[in-house]
């Protein structure tokens, strides 16, 4: 494209964008996505860079949770259709190279099944790589589940614990939902990268990298294990929403230590 | 002719013989190099004796600013003996003065200058000397501008909306294509030069134009044979072509030195010296004649003379650019065309130095980029740019179309093509401060005075966004024509009195001209905007009713952001204040150009400005260049990318649009590969939207509030500000918080 043409375009682009805006507005009144925030330039969450959109919404309710403001199902800060979503996200298509795309993350992203599809589907069809970074929790049934994860490039699985009664003391929730969607993505091949947050005083220890080696030796198409160290940069946000801070007063996970842990369970997945 | 020809043995092309066309013979002569950077080479043992003794004396310099100054002697092409740091050790030889980072007296721009700068520091020139000089010289650019300012000028100047203006220093920003030295020789430059002095266009002398240039190439004339007479007193003769790598590093930093004997340029830059070189170092290498090694000695040797340049300047201009930045900007990399980039061997080996050599602000090494750049370039370059926070981008695929392939960067962003363009530099106007008198009438917010004259005072109680818009274009066309008259002014005045005689005789005869004007404060004018449009602003007003802070109810959109609501806002802003310049008649013919680059007069501009309606308080420091203001960027990293490539830069913002950009490592990448990758990326992205410079630090805050109350911890710790790097150190207090304050892009 010659220079005149593309500075042109960048100035009509403006306007033509917003008239389409609002021409789909009409069409897709019904789906609308429920968003928390986004981050255009996210480097932590999949390969490459990525448009990471934070889906509004999250019925567990981990002690060391840094995001409490995307529990509430109703709250976020603005909706959105399948497709104005989409078409911001092509803004940034250039920045993707070879490996980035766009995660869809939480809260709990498959709480919004309908419009989690939909966006994954144009992404598809827009050939943009889709991360679902993801607990496994949601409210679909097993083929809507089955539609989302045909439609992933990668699933990121927050392994919250491996023992059932350390699951529900951490989030108040059974396990039996994880464990479902598990299992589902072992059965369609799903790509996987296992995530950990290792907290003081709570999993840091090495009988639970043990039993976490065990529970990931058997699993299929596991890309990657990463710790995450926990931080205790939530802490101001329950104070602002006047919720009760369970962790309050712990101290970050060192990161050399959760290096180790990693280190360690990485060894022993291989050894087992 | 017969010596040329040997010296320019194994050279392809007969066309760049006839002519003096450096591009030509580079095109056909310059070996592409699509590898990576496993053959680089560390510092010999001649570089590190010389630069151990460079460390020395630059630690000392550090604590002193001012290390030393020549009394002796004014500025000039050969008006200093010979000097050197270790003879025996030097493989490129030559200094300012006779001794290193010892600064040299130009009078020519304004003796006042001189006088304030040598107080600062305790020191004077000889009162015999300032009488020989006043006698000698019947006046310098300072005392013409001054003749010829304008009331409304004048105006402009005192209340800060118009200032940072070569009306007391050097213009710079002139680039002398000092490859031409190493090509030719200077005995066959002059014989060019001759020849267009009897050229029948020259001789038809039917205008003051015509006048002017005569008299002009004679003086090009006379700078010839002192640079000749320059080089000479260092042992060579530069009379005839280079006639193998040493010499072609040697004689063109000869002709880069005579530039800074002679001009006090706030920018003075190389331009693109580094695959001309190569094309040397390639026949030397094939030749046996040196090995990788000799190779890297001399391209670190030629950078450390590079990294010691130096001006006397006063404290006034100081807080203007901070940090003592002389902008030897040395552009590297590029395409040729479609196909071919002109990345070279020699393209790693210089930005190689900042690893041999540790890393510095000069010279103000710079990437032009391309999408279809060698990806092990790319890589390299992202490397040396996560390491050293010392290298600037700017994007080839956006400059090409305009400047051709042989165009090379003045100080920060400005393209010129090299030997054929020169650039009269118009440092810059204030927006905020402009959108303020606005509201208030003309008046200023500050001192109450009228600065602009016919503009209708707004009393409502709310501002309203098109009445606001309306009468904030007025301004603009008002200040745009006093901006003009004063370039005009000075650029007349500069070629009158401190014509840069060295630097023009290595440019083509017939040079294109373009001015250049700047803007500071885009995103606190964009926001404001946005403020009034979208929200509730209500003007506070003092007793004599001058609006001197607002209050915003309501939220708005803010630049930075990737929203068009507030994006289109700046473009049309960009795009009013282009065409408004425009409307006025240019010195010598020049083209209008304009630029969003505030080096850091972003603090000094703020300084000087009220409250505005976005919410920033009276005296707040502007953002730097077109970056978005400091926090306001609440969407991540690439959105506030995208909202400045927005600006446009061909036909509108052609002179540039800067942004400078902090990642803190982590969030860049796990680790050095990863975090390649993703800066790669970046960079491709960003360019791909159509933006022109980017500006890269790869740091933490923390880091740098520790250099800030323990400079002695971290004596090279370079980071890009506005353009240009500086050694952090070497900032003033003011300009190292607003550095810290700029919003780091970091997810958490």
């Amino acid at each position: 494209m010659k220079l005149d043409d593309r500075n042109s375009l960048k100035l009509l682009g403006t306007d033509r964008i917003n008239n389409l805006d609002n021409a789909n507005d009409r069409n897709s009144l019904k789906l609308l996505g429920n968003i928390s925030s986004v981050e255009s330039m996210g480097l932590a969450d999949g390969p490459g860079i990525r448009y990471v959109v934070f889906l509004q919404g999250c019925q567990l309710r981990c002690q060391y949770c840094h995001n409490p403001e995307t529990w509430n199902l109703d709250g976020g800060r603005e909706t959105i259709t399948p497709h104005d979503l989409i078409r911001r996200i092509e803004r940034y298509k250039s920045y993707f190279g070879k490996s980035g795309g766009v995660t869809f993350s939480g809260g709990e992203p498959l709480l919004q099944p309908k419009f989690l599809l939909e966006c994954l589907s144009l992404c598809r069809e827009k050939g943009i790589n889709t991360v679902l970074d993801t607990a496994g929790v949601g409210i679909s049934p097993r083929d809507e589940i089955e539609k989302i994860l045909s439609l992933c490039d990668l699933v990121i699985l927050d392994i919250k614990a491996v023992r059932e009664e350390d699951y529900k003391n951490l989030t108040g929730q059974p396990m039996s939902r994880f464990k479902n969607f598990l299992s589902i993505c072992q059965e369609k091949g799903v790509k996987l990268w296992l995530r950990q947050v290792i907290v003081p005083g709570l999993n840091d220890n090495e009988e639970n990298i043990k039993e976490l080696a065990h529970f990931i030796k058997p699993l299929k198409n596991v890309e990657r294990v990463e710790l995450l160290p926990y931080k205790n940069l939530g802490e101001i946000k329950y104070k602002t929403l006047g919720i009760k801070y369970r962790l309050e007063g712990l101290e970050n996970m060192d990161e050399e230590k959760c290096r180790c842990l990693e280190t360690l369970l990485k060894e022993l997945i291989e050894k087992i | 002719m017969e010596k040329n020809l040997e010296c320019w043995k194994g050279f392809k092309g007969e066309n760049w013989k006839e002519n003096i066309d450096v591009s030509g013979f580079i095109d056909e002569n310059y070996t592409e190099y699509t590898g990576d950077e496993t053959f680089l080479k560390g510092k010999s043992e001649k570089t590190g004796k010389v630069w151990a003794k460079c460390e020395e004396l630059l630690k000392e310099e550090r604590k002193v600013h001012l290390l030393d100054v020549d009394l002796e002697h004014l500025s000039g092409i050969d008006n200093f003996p010979a000097g050197y740091i270790d003879k025996e050790n030097e493989v490129v030889v030559g200094l300012q003065s006779d001794k290193p980072l010892k600064r040299i007296v130009n009078p020519f721009g304004g003796i006042r200058m001189v006088e304030n700068a040598l107080g600062a520091y305790g020191k004077k020139l000889d009162e015999g000397t300032i009488n020989l000089f006043k006698q000698m010289v019947r006046k310098t650019h300072n005392d013409g501008v001054f003749d010829a300012y304008t009331p409304d000028i004048r105006r402009a100047r005192s209340a800060g909306l118009i200032t940072g203006l070569p009306d007391a220093y050097g213009r710079g920003r002139i680039i002398g294509d000092y490859r031409r030295v190493a090509l030719y020789g200077i005995d066959r430059l002059i014989e060019e030069k001759k020849k267009d002095l009897l050229s029948d266009e020259l001789l038809k002398v039917d205008s003051e134009e015509k006048i002017r240039l005569r008299e002009e190439v004679s003086e090009q004339l006379r700078a010839l044979e002192k640079i000749k007479s320059m080089a000479s007193k260092y042992g060579y003769d530069i009379s005839l072509p280079a006639n193998n790598a040493h010499e072609a590093f040697q004689w063109t930093y000869f002709a880069y030195l005579a530039s800074v004997k002679e001009n006090n340029g706030a920018a003075m830059s190389l331009g693109r010296v580094s695959t001309f070189l190569d094309i040397y170092l390639e026949r030397d290498l094939r030749g046996g004649v040196i090995d990788e090694e000799s190779a890297q000695e001399l391209v670190d040797q030629f950078i450390i003379k590079l990294r010691l340049v130096r001006h006397l300047r006063t404290p006034d201009y100081d807080e203007i650019f901070g940090g003592d930045p002389t902008w030897v900007t040395e552009s590297i990399g590029g395409m040729l065309d479609d196909k071919r980039s002109l990345v070279t061997k020699n393209s790693f080996r210089f930005l190689h130095s900042l690893i041999n050599l540790d890393s510095s602000p000069e010279p103000n090494l710079t990437v032009l980029w391309s999408t279809r750049l060698p990806e092990n370039f790319k890589r390299f370059c992202a490397k040396i740019s996560i390491l050293t926070d010392s290298i600037q981008y700017e994007s080839d695929d956006v400059m090409s179309p305009v400047y051709g392939h042989d165009y090379a960067i003045a100080c920060c962003v400005s393209a010129m093509k090299v030997g054929k363009q020169m650039q009269f530099f118009g440092a810059r106007c204030n927006l905020a401060k402009s959108l303020l008198y606005s509201i208030n009438g003309g008046r200023d917010e500050v001192s109450g005075k009228l600065v602009v004259e016919g503009i209708e005072e707004c009393k409502d109680e709310v501002l309203e966004f098109e009445d606001v818009k309306k009468r904030y274009f007025e301004v603009l066309d008002k200040v745009a024509k006093t901006y003009v008259d004063a370039l005009n002014i000075i650029h007349f005045m500069h070629d009158k009195y401190a014509y840069e005689a060295g630097q023009m005789a290595l440019h083509d005869t017939h040079v294109d001209r373009m001015m250049a004007f700047g803007m500071a404060g885009l995103s606190v004018a964009t926001d404001s905007l946005s403020a009034i449009k979208y929200a509730k602003v209500k003007p506070i007003r003092n007793e004599e009713g001058l609006a001197v802070d607002f209050k915003v109810e309501g939220d708005f959109p803010k630049y930075g952001n990737d929203d068009d609501r507030v994006d289109s806002l700046a473009v049309e802003l960009v795009e009013h204040f282009i065409k408004a310049l425009e409307k006025n008649k240019l010195y010598r013919n020049a083209h209008h150009t304009l630029s969003a680059l505030t080096i850091t007069s972003n603090v000094m501009y703020g300084k000087k400005t009220g409250a505005t309606p976005d919410g920033r308080v009276a005296g707040q420091a502007f953002a730097p260049g077109a970056n978005p203001m400091h926090g306001r960027d609440a969407c991540g990293a690439l959105a506030s990318l995208n909202s400045v490539a927005k600006i446009p830069y061909c036909g509108c913002c052609q002179d540039g649009v800067s942004n400078t950009f902090s990642i803190i490592p982590n969030s860049l990448g796990k680790d050095m590969e990863s975090r390649q990758d993703n800066l790669v990326s970046m960079l491709d992205g960003y360019f791909t939207r159509g933006a022109q410079h980017l500006n890269v630090n790869v740091l933490d805050r923390e880091k740098l509030i520790d250099a800030m109350n323990n400079p002695e911890k971290y004596p090279n710790l370079t980071i890009r500000v506005s353009g240009y790097a500086v050694n952090f150190n070497k900032l003033s207090r003011a300009h190292q918080e607003e550095v810290i304050a700029r919003t780091f892009h970091e997810k958490l």
